[in-house]
């Protein structure tokens, strides 16, 4: 695969605010039309990874090309082609919705502006909406909004930094239908989420603590890598049970999901050997395959001992 | 424990946590020390309402010996400050015009011959009385020198000349104000004061208010670049300046009759420097600034001196060396002079020049700053 078929190629890239590394030598390929999950406790560095990405935070360390433009030297460049949603809505909520568009397509010299705005309320079903003020929307809309103006200059490369916050299920949905259908057209999407369902909706992930990349790869590889074992156990007295388990050898984490507690460890030997000394016949064991979530959890408290 | 009665724990933990957000805000907690540390130097010590040591031009066509003792007299009197020797009428005219002197002391010709005759010879003196509150307490002085001035020459056989009256008539003319009416002084005044209020706060506001809202992040994340936004900011607010000035003048002319000499069309070119000085130190604060109350803040601070050390108020050379330093590095100071100027004196393009490029530098530093400040990326 040559250089020019990743959206995103960097190596090494790192930033740093005083003392703190917030970014730790992080390298990442993205290939074009992926949809690429970026994952990761509060404060682990995404948003400050997406705004060097941007271009708008110059890395202390590494390099690499954004949409094939240096990172360092051809910021503007790389605006001028990607469409970046902030965490927290930011447009202009004293404008309408046409208004603020209607900016964004002045800001980035679209051509054929009128055009451009009318054909993005339409896709995105804000028509009828045009003329409301942005701050009166409720969070859904204003999410439909702020992606109906990053992709309004017709972005190669869409960085979208947490956009599902604070937005109902339904919404979520039709979000991620949107997302998959700009994918297939060609467009890149790098996302953060905590959504475990939304991270299964990406084509690659990539999972973030610290500020240091602690996997990445396709779902499968992912959970395939972390090599976590997950029992789930459902009868009665799971709290009791829980407490038992807890800090025992080969038991990583114990987690209830509702009804079912999930026990689960790295050392399938050890965690075997631990739940054959609990397990009776009042409970129903299953070994399943760990999921996504207990892959993460696992993943954090690795990292918490081996970082901070 | 209650929920509808006042509780002392309640109240006092509302006032806890505002003391926390005070403390916090290390520039709003300056400035509650430094605006009132600001006022009290400002008024204590810089503020005068007897401005003495004017600086005056003497037009003497008598040099004999009661002249000198004349204008020893005035001299000591210390509201005089004897700058220059005008040769001609002309010349006399020039000097008060560009405001370089506060009055022309004219000595005629037959003076001595004149008093010794016991024929009250007259002195004139003009007065640029564009601000009543700079010349009347001189004129004053001046008046009550008159008795007595002599009073050691006219001795003995001439002592006959202390007349009642008194043995000279000093004439005071009173030019560009001669009623002294103060609003003459002051509506022009007025216009550099709202607009320096008015243009350094909004637009003190303009990216804080972005990046408390933000929406400065989405800007940054686009093309757009410092230059773009900071003109693009600016504009707008010009035409709001041209408004604020229309208004007073239309008022200054209208309401309070202030006569209006000199060419307008000057006055509104100038403006649009003064307006664009005043604007680029707003979006300078507005860099500085980590919320909107800082920002307004800092616009106080800015306005302070504005009015009270530039001449609007109080007569700008009633003020110590050091004040008037201060007063000559804001740009209302330069402008008011040039508004009062072109409105009472007449003033043209050469008359206001010596005022016009302080307020280009003033404008060229604010604006690099501002530009310099404004940082394209959040690093």
């Amino acid at each position: 695969m040559s250089a020019t078929d990743y959206a995103i190629d960097v190596t090494g890239v790192t930033k740093r605010f005083g003392a703190k590394t917030v970014v730790n030598a992080i390298d990442l390929q993205v290939r074009r039309g992926e949809i690429y999950g970026f994952l990761g406790p509060n404060g682990s560095g995404k948003t400050t990874f997406i705004r060097m990405l941007c271009g708008l935070l110059t890395p202390d360390a590494g390099s690499g090309t954004c949409l094939g433009y240096d990172l360092r030297a051809q910021q503007a460049d790389i605006k001028r082609h990607v469409g970046y949603m902030t965490q927290r809505f930011s447009y202009y909520e004293d404008l309408s919705i046409r208004e603020n568009l209607d900016f964004i397509a002045r800001i980035y010299a679209v051509p054929d502006r009128a055009a451009a705005v009318q054909q993005s309320l339409e896709r995105l079903g804000l028509q009828n909406r045009s003329h409301q003020l942005a701050g009166q929307l409720s969070g859904g809309w204003k999410q439909r909004l702020a992606l109906a103006a990053c992709l309004i200059h017709s972005p190669q490369l869409l960085l979208l930094d947490e956009p599902t916050a604070g937005v109902d299920p339904k919404a979520r949905r039709e979000f991620w239908d949107e997302i998959h259908r700009l994918a297939a057209d060609g467009l890149t999407v790098l996302i953060t989420t905590h959504y475990m369902d939304e991270a299964e909706r990406c084509h690659r992930l990539a999972y973030l603590a610290y500020g240091n990349l602690l996997t990445r790869g396709t779902l499968d590889e992912v959970l395939t890598t972390a090599k976590l074992t997950t029992w789930t156990v459902t009868g009665p007295g799971l709290r009791a049970l829980a407490d038992l388990l807890r800090g025992r050898p080969g038991v990583e984490q114990v987690v209830a999901f509702g009804n079912t507690l999930h026990v689960s460890g790295r050392d399938v030997a050890q965690l075997d050997a631990t739940i054959a000394t609990v397990r009776s016949a009042q409970h129903d064991w299953r070994k399943i395959r760990a999921g996504l979530e207990d892959v993460f959890i696992s993943l954090m408290d690795e990292a918490k001992d081996n970082f901070s | 424990m209650s929920t509808r009665r006042f509780t002392f724990h309640r109240f006092w933990a509302i006032v806890l946590k505002e003391f926390i957000q005070m403390k916090r805000d290390r520039v709003t907690f300056g400035m509650m020390v430094g605006i009132p540390l600001m006022q009290l130097i400002i008024f204590g010590f810089a503020i005068n309402s007897d401005p003495k040591h004017l600086p005056a031009a003497i037009r003497a066509a008598d040099q004999g010996p009661f002249a000198r003792t004349l204008v020893a007299a005035l001299k000591n009197s210390g509201y005089f400050t004897l700058v220059r020797e005008a040769a001609t009428e002309a010349e006399a005219q020039r000097l008060l015009q560009l405001g370089e002197v506060q009055f022309v002391i004219n000595i005629p010709e037959d003076f001595s011959r004149q008093l010794l005759r016991g024929e009250r010879p007259t002195v004139l003196i003009e007065a640029d009385a564009t601000d009543p509150a700079a010349v009347g307490p001189a004129v004053s002085a001046t008046r009550a020198l008159a008795d007595t001035v002599f009073n050691h020459d006219l001795s003995g056989p001439l002592a006959r000349l202390r007349a009642k009256e008194g043995p000279v008539d000093f004439r005071i003319h009173a030019h560009y104000n001669p009623e002294n009416i103060t609003q003459y002084n002051i509506v022009p005044g007025l216009m550099g004061v709202v607009l320096t209020m008015t243009m350094v706060v909004i637009t003190a506001l303009a990216i804080t208010r972005e990046r408390e809202r933000g929406t400065m992040e989405n800007l940054l994340a686009t093309p757009v670049r410092p230059i773009e936004v900071m003109l693009g900011k600016i504009l707008p607010y010009i035409a709001v300046g041209y408004i604020q000035v229309s208004l007073i003048l239309l008022a200054a002319r209208f309401i309070f009759h202030v006569p209006m000499v000199g060419n307008l069309a000057l006055l509104y070119a100038v403006s649009f420097l003064f307006i664009a000085a005043n604007l680029s130190v707003g979006i300078t604060f507005s860099t500085l600034a980590q919320n909107q109350l800082q920002a307004v803040q800092m616009a106080f601070f800015f306005f302070l001196p504005s009015i009270l050390l530039s001449g609007f108020m109080f007569p700008f050379r009633g003020m110590p060396e050091w004040a008037q330093t201060i007063g000559s590095c804001l740009p209302n100071t330069h402008f008011l002079r040039i508004a009062r100027g072109i409105l009472l004196k007449g003033n043209g393009l050469a008359e206001i020049a010596p005022e016009l490029w302080p307020l280009l530098l003033f404008l060229a530093v604010a604006m690099t700053i501002g530009v310099k400040r404004y940082r394209q990326t959040l690093d």
